[in-house]
């Protein structure tokens, strides 16, 4: 960490604009109550008013910079609330899976034998499955209520983040520093948090970044789909669903919080690209 | 060079294993329904002889081993059971559309295998100049873009301000092949921008993996031209990770087009299941969750053979 200010200063543009983005819109999510002109489901004007970019807009006071949605609601206090609903159950889902991920490889990586050959097959099986399909035919049966998708999601991708770390810890583990450990007597617990943890976390945090956008993405497809976020809470997907049928007419709102979507994404998917270079530098042939 | 059979034979076995778990737990989806099937179907209000007379219909009455094995036995000679929301057998609800997703998917791979393959080479060729940068650049929008994002946009686009291809892509089978391939057009062509970056970044990471070799310096001290070097030296030997990365594009392009058939109001599998879902008609989700799981393995199957088959490696064991 303490290298961590120099390092960023030296970062490339596009990391720096990445870090920017992502402050952002977690800026956005934290301070939405406080930001928002207007409340999270109340009424403004008519559906589909345009926003700044028309000036025979009606106004309102405060004005709705980015227009309404499909039944007259602020689409930016809208999109403030979403950023909060969309991010935070996307962060809760990542961690969960990483948390779960995590503790699986690294147990795998370190007992070996019995325990990494049934931990490692049944993942196998279950990433030969199309996430999108399995979590559809799950939610089926569960139903769609907020907490089912978020272990459903997170316990999906924690394979994913199981292979990876068990593949990274595997890498530690034949570290003479490790088996002095062992020698000396140390216990499993030990050993995972004190001696292979630290080691394994730099690339780890570059894969947190990239499954935090698979996982943003899956959700906003979910809700997109009608699956996921429920209304009338707000959230990016769903949002985009309500003013669908807004396009054909030729109405742009759908796509704002579709790019809003893309945004976080892109910059998410920046730092994480000058992470894993700098990561990379540190360990050769990784 | 008997390992390579060995190889094959135990990746097969993987996949039979797989589509096996893989309907085990469809089954036991079903299973783990809260209460059981025909209390949920029939709702509270429904009386003790409605929902026993449900119960031994939908056989559930039986121990759950002989259940499954008759289901299995059900699906695989293409009985696939009734729809609980409109009651029509589940096989005459898939055929047409299994058709239109498959039709939609062929339509993108055309495009996009041949695009991908291209711009790889392109990439390598003009590494690190600006051809590259705008390459990397729309690859890491097409990773980060959600798919109706991209959809939307071409509708804007091609639909509302060129009028060029209509936005709903109604599709039957009276139709004829160039009006389909004119309604196809939208949802195939975002398939198509999400797969190509995919495709393309994987193909040049291929090719620059083989051009770091010895060989390929050796032909660049040789004085051969550029293109040769790519397509005569580094080509061959990158193709199996190249194929694979084609017929993995395949499978995520079956199951890519859930969210954009539902973009472009296809009658496709993705659409019905997604409306299965919403209305929790389980035997349909199970039927389509089935077809989706098992085209998906299948194609992954095929890939890992075939880049067994192809790579040089292992053929000549040493």
């Amino acid at each position: 960490m303490h290298n961590f200010w120099p390092a960023l200063i030296r970062a490339p543009m596009s990391a720096k604009i990445g870090i920017l983005i992502i402050a952002f819109n977690l800026l956005a999510a934290v301070f939405a109550p406080f930001i928002a002109p207007y409340g999270e489901t109340q009424t403004v004007g008519a559906p589909w008013e345009n926003g700044f970019w028309d000036a025979s807009a009606p106004q309102h006071n405060p004005p709705t910079l980015l227009g309404t949605d499909h039944i007259g609601r602020d689409i930016l206090t809208r999109l403030l609330y979403g950023a909060r609903n969309t991010i935070g159950i996307a962060l809760v889902t990542t961690f969960l899976a990483f948390a779960v991920g995590m503790s699986l490889g690294f147990l795998a990586a370190t007992l070996r034998g019995w325990v990494d050959q049934v931990l490692s097959r049944s993942f196998e099986v279950i990433m030969a499955i199309p996430t999108l399909i399995f979590a559809l035919m799950i939610l089926s049966v569960l139903g769609t209520e907020i907490h089912v998708l978020i272990v459903v999601i997170a316990l999906l991708d924690s394979t994913r983040v199981f292979r990876i770390s068990r593949a990274i810890a595997m890498d530690v583990e034949i570290m003479e520093y490790v088996e002095v450990s062992k020698l000396r007597g140390e216990g499993l617990w030990w050993i995972i948090r004190r001696e292979i943890m630290p080691n394994t976390l730099p690339p780890l945090v570059a894969e947190f970044g990239l499954r935090f956008c698979f996982v943003f993405l899956f959700i906003a497809a979910l809700s997109f789909l009608g699956l996921g976020i429920q209304p009338p809470s707000a959230d990016w997907g769903s949002m985009v669903r309500e003013n669908a049928q807004g396009i054909a007419f030729g109405i742009v709102i759908p796509l704002i919080p579709a790019a809003a979507i893309a945004f976080l994404t892109v910059g998410v998917n920046l730092v994480v690209d000058w992470f894993l270079q700098l990561t990379s530098s540190i360990r050769p042939g990784r | 060079m008997d390992r390579l059979p060995t190889m094959i034979f135990k990746r097969l076995a993987f996949g039979v294993l797989t589509l096996v778990i893989i309907s085990l737990i469809v089954f036991w989806g079903v299973e783990a329904l809260p209460g059981d099937l025909a209390q949920t179907i029939l709702g509270q209000a429904a009386t003790e002889e409605n929902t026993a007379a449900l119960r031994a219909k939908l056989g559930l009455d039986q121990p759950a081993y002989v259940r499954y094995l008759d289901w299995l036995e059900n699906v695989l000679t293409g009985n696939l059971g009734e729809s609980l929301a409109s009651g029509r057998p589940i096989s005459e609800l898939l055929s047409a559309r299994l058709g239109n997703t498959f039709f939609l998917a062929g339509v993108s791979a055309v495009l996009a295998v041949p695009l991908a393959l291209f711009l790889g080479v392109v990439s390598v060729l003009y590494r690190d100049r600006w051809v590259d940068k705008f390459i990397s650049i729309s690859t890491l929008s097409a990773i980060s873009f959600p798919e109706f994002f991209i959809a939307y946009i071409l509708i804007l686009w091609f639909s509302v301000e060129y009028q060029i291809f209509p936005s709903f892509s109604r599709i039957s089978p009276d139709m004829t092949l160039w009006s389909k391939l004119n309604a196809v057009a939208l949802p195939a062509l975002t398939l198509t921008l999400i797969s190509v970056a995919h495709m393309m970044r994987l193909t040049r990471a291929a090719i620059l993996n083989v051009i770091s070799a010895p060989y390929i310096e050796m032909a660049l001290l040789k004085g051969l031209s550029p293109w040769r070097i790519v397509v005569r030296h580094a080509l061959p030997n990158a193709l199996s990770p190249v194929i694979n990365v084609i017929v993995m594009n395949l499978a995520f392009m079956i199951v890519g087009s859930v969210v954009i058939e539902v973009v472009f109001v296809y009658p496709g599998l993705g659409q019905l299941l997604v409306d299965a879902v919403s209305n929790r008609d389980v035997p349909v989700v199970q039927a389509s969750v089935l077809i989706f799981a098992s085209a998906y393995v299948s194609l992954n199957l095929l890939a890992d053979v075939l880049s067994i088959v192809t790579n040089p490696k292992l053929r000549n064991p040493k």
